[in-house]
């Protein structure tokens, strides 16, 4: 089917080169790190994990969130999500080919990368993610194929490929709560520390993930002669609105336990995040844009007219994905190293080779993104009109 | 010798499994190795638990604490980048508030509050960094002293953001490099200890090197008692004593870690 990929039109290779293009120059910044070290980025001895190790967390969710069409249709029959289970699950195989690019890009010594294998540490939480990731990497290309290549010779997809879509169900929470875990199990980190990191995980994650797929869903059917159907991007609408609220409730919460408890170390990262302490508000502007999209987003979303307006239902998909990729993909992780354990404050600001390098490995994702639906919608395209009982 | 496909395919399948299997159990025997570059000499210094106790009050001048850092640095290579980004430390100095966060108040003597307190890797009984490493690059001794394996370390510093006493640095650049005026970060090499690479976490290893020698901590010899060093489960060693006659105290008691190290102020 990877031909398919292979044929387009002019404006698909000039996005496809373009993609190349910045994909290369992330490279040749990579290369700069490499031989000059970590240091060219802006990380420190007190924020020691920064925008990539951000980038790969709001991305495990982003991965995760493909259950949320695989699971609707395989365990309830919803039929809608019939035609765009494939898109969750080809959204799930860059995402989290980006989350393993991040991490790479993070890693001091990258050439001594199986190490995490070669000694097996079951003790340690990172092991486990490194084992669920790759684990939800491939079972997404498995079933992602199998089924398109069974639709594509219109016959139902084989009974073998059964076990692995429930397995990638059960699968997908696993990366993204084993990702929380990274966090909220470390003494001194107060503002990780909290059992609901977890939730909150899923939550964030299950409002970011399906609103990318929404503002896919339309891209795909503005430039495509494959249509997802209407009922499908508000059933993902729904879905949405309902995570998004949990994850703003989740939220509060934390405020809740934070300022109502007044213990110190739990205020002090929510008060240099939105208002700034002794002087220090690096991300005020940032964590307030977040809080102003998120509530835009909802009030966009909670409202039956503008979520059913599929031009305002876009405008707060991609306000719900920037306010949580700021959340999840910044603040959160760059939160938790300020103060330090100390109370003293250092802060953070990425690069340019780090931001490049970021921009770079986005683009990469793009780039398997855009050629995996490719795939996807030249198959659609083929069969429009005819439905296979899956 | 003729093999079909199939067969090839069997005994490739059967080694595969053979050879991880083998892997995993080298690997448990490996595991039960104390990992040493040192092999201990016949007048090693031996201990069940290490432990040191910081007398503040033998503390009077600066070139008191100077002497200790100085002492400790040197001879491990510790790089000097100039920078508090790039920063790379073994043993250093902060204020009581920091060194003991929640436990200042604004009515504290003053002096007390302005006193730098020594800083340095905790060799907790149950340390974070130990526990989250996904390699084993940093792994407990038997004798208590918290270890680094810098060939083995990826450099994902997750201990880093483990550990609630700061006490791991990482080499954000080449530590065996030069600054822009063609200065080495290492003042003056000592060839007898390794120096590191870019990219790996590194700490206070309490000198198991000079231990394997029979000497003490670098920093203890330099402290003209103010540090005390010994076995936490010996009864009559020094360290007993003094926490015995004393009132200690440790850092961040309450997350669990069980710091070996301890404070008495004054």
């Amino acid at each position: 089917m990877l031909e398919k990929a292979l044929t387009g039109s002019r404006r698909y290779w000039i996005w496809i080169f373009a993609l190349l293009a910045i994909t290369g120059i992330g490279f040749i910044f990579y290369l700069k790190q490499l031989s000059y070290g970590l240091g060219i980025t802006g990380m420190s001895r007190d924020v020691s994990w920064g925008l990539y190790i951000g980038q790969f967390t709001f991305l495990v969710g982003v991965a995760a969130s493909a259950v949320m069409v695989v699971l609707p249709y395989y365990l309830h029959n919803y039929k809608v999500f019939g035609k765009i289970t494939i898109l969750g699950e080809f959204l799930a195989v860059p995402s989290v080919v980006m989350c393993m690019l991040f991490i790479f890009a993070d890693m001091g010594q990258p050439m001594r990368f199986m190490n995490i294998f070669l000694h097996p540490t079951p003790n340690s939480v990172m092991f486990w993610d490194a084992m669920v990731l790759g684990g939800y990497l491939l079972l997404n290309i498995v079933v992602g194929w199998a089924v398109l290549g069974a639709e594509r010779k219109d016959v139902p997809p084989p009974n073998w490929v059964k076990p692995f879509i429930y397995l990638s169900i059960a699968w997908a929470p696993s990366i993204h709560i084993v990702t929380a875990f990274l966090y909220s199990g470390l003494p001194g980190r107060d503002f990780w520390l909290t059992a609901i990191m977890a939730v909150r995980f899923l939550a964030s994650a299950f409002a970011s993930g399906p609103s990318l797929i929404i503002i896919l869903c339309l891209i795909v059917r503005r430039f495509t002669k494959f249509d997802p159907g209407r009922e499908a991007i508000q059933a993902l609408g729904k879905i949405v609105t309902y995570t998004m609220i949990l994850n703003v409730l989740f939220l509060g919460f934390e405020f809740f336990t934070a300022f109502y408890s007044r213990i110190p170390g739990h205020m002090h990262t929510f008060e240099y995040l939105y208002y700034g302490i002794e002087g220090y508000g690096r991300l005020i502007p940032l964590m307030w844009t977040s809080a102003i999209l998120a509530v835009f987003s909802l009030i966009l979303l909670i409202n039956p007219a503008t979520r059913r307006n599929e031009k305002t239902l876009a405008m707060a998909s991609a306000a719900v994905f920037m306010s949580l990729w700021i959340e999840k993909g910044f603040g959160l992780v760059v939160g938790g190293f300020i103060p330090n354990p100390f109370e003293k404050i250092t802060e953070y600001w990425p690069t340019m080779p780090e931001t490049v390098i970021t921009i770079g490995v986005w683009a990469i994702g793009f780039l398997i993104l855009t050629v995996l639906y490719k795939i996807a919608v030249s198959v659609r395209e083929e069969t429009v009109g005819i439905e296979v009982d899956r | 010798m003729s093999i079909s496909r199939r067969e090839f395919l069997k005994i490739a399948g059967a080694s595969a499994i053979f050879g991880l299997g083998g892997m995993a159990i080298i690997n448990e025997i490996t595991d039960d190795i104390e990992a040493s570059q040192f092999s201990p000499g016949p007048d090693a210094l031996i201990a069940k638990r290490w432990a040191m106790v910081v007398d503040m009050r033998k503390f009077k001048t600066e070139e008191d604490y100077r002497k200790i850092i100085e002492a400790c640095h040197s001879i491990h290579n510790v790089p000097d980048f100039g920078n508090p980004k790039d920063e790379i430390k073994w043993i250093w100095t902060d204020t009581f508030e920091h060194a003991f966060p929640g436990q200042e108040h604004e009515y504290m003597e003053e002096k007390l509050k302005r006193m730098p307190f020594v800083l340095l890797c905790n060799h907790c009984d149950n340390p974070p960094c130990v526990r989250v490493c996904p390699t084993k690059a940093t792994f407990k001794r038997k004798d208590g002293i918290v270890m680094m394996d810098q060939h083995r370390c990826i450099g994902c510093r997750f201990c880093m953001a483990a550990c609630p006493f700061g006490a791991r640095s990482f080499n954000w650049r080449d530590p065996r490099g030069k600054d822009d005026k063609g200065r080495p970060f290492i003042k003056e090499e000592n060839k007898e200890y390794p120096t590191r690479t870019k990219g790996v976490v590194e700490k206070c290893t309490l000198c198991f090197e000079r231990l394997a020698k029979g000497l003490k901590p670098a920093c203890v010899e330099a402290s003209n008692g103010a540090l005390i060093f010994g076995d936490l489960k010996e009864p009559n060693s020094e360290v007993r004593k003094v926490l015995s006659t004393n009132y200690t105290i440790r850092r961040k008691a309450e997350l669990g870690t069980m710091p070996s190290v301890f404070y008495i102020i004054g």
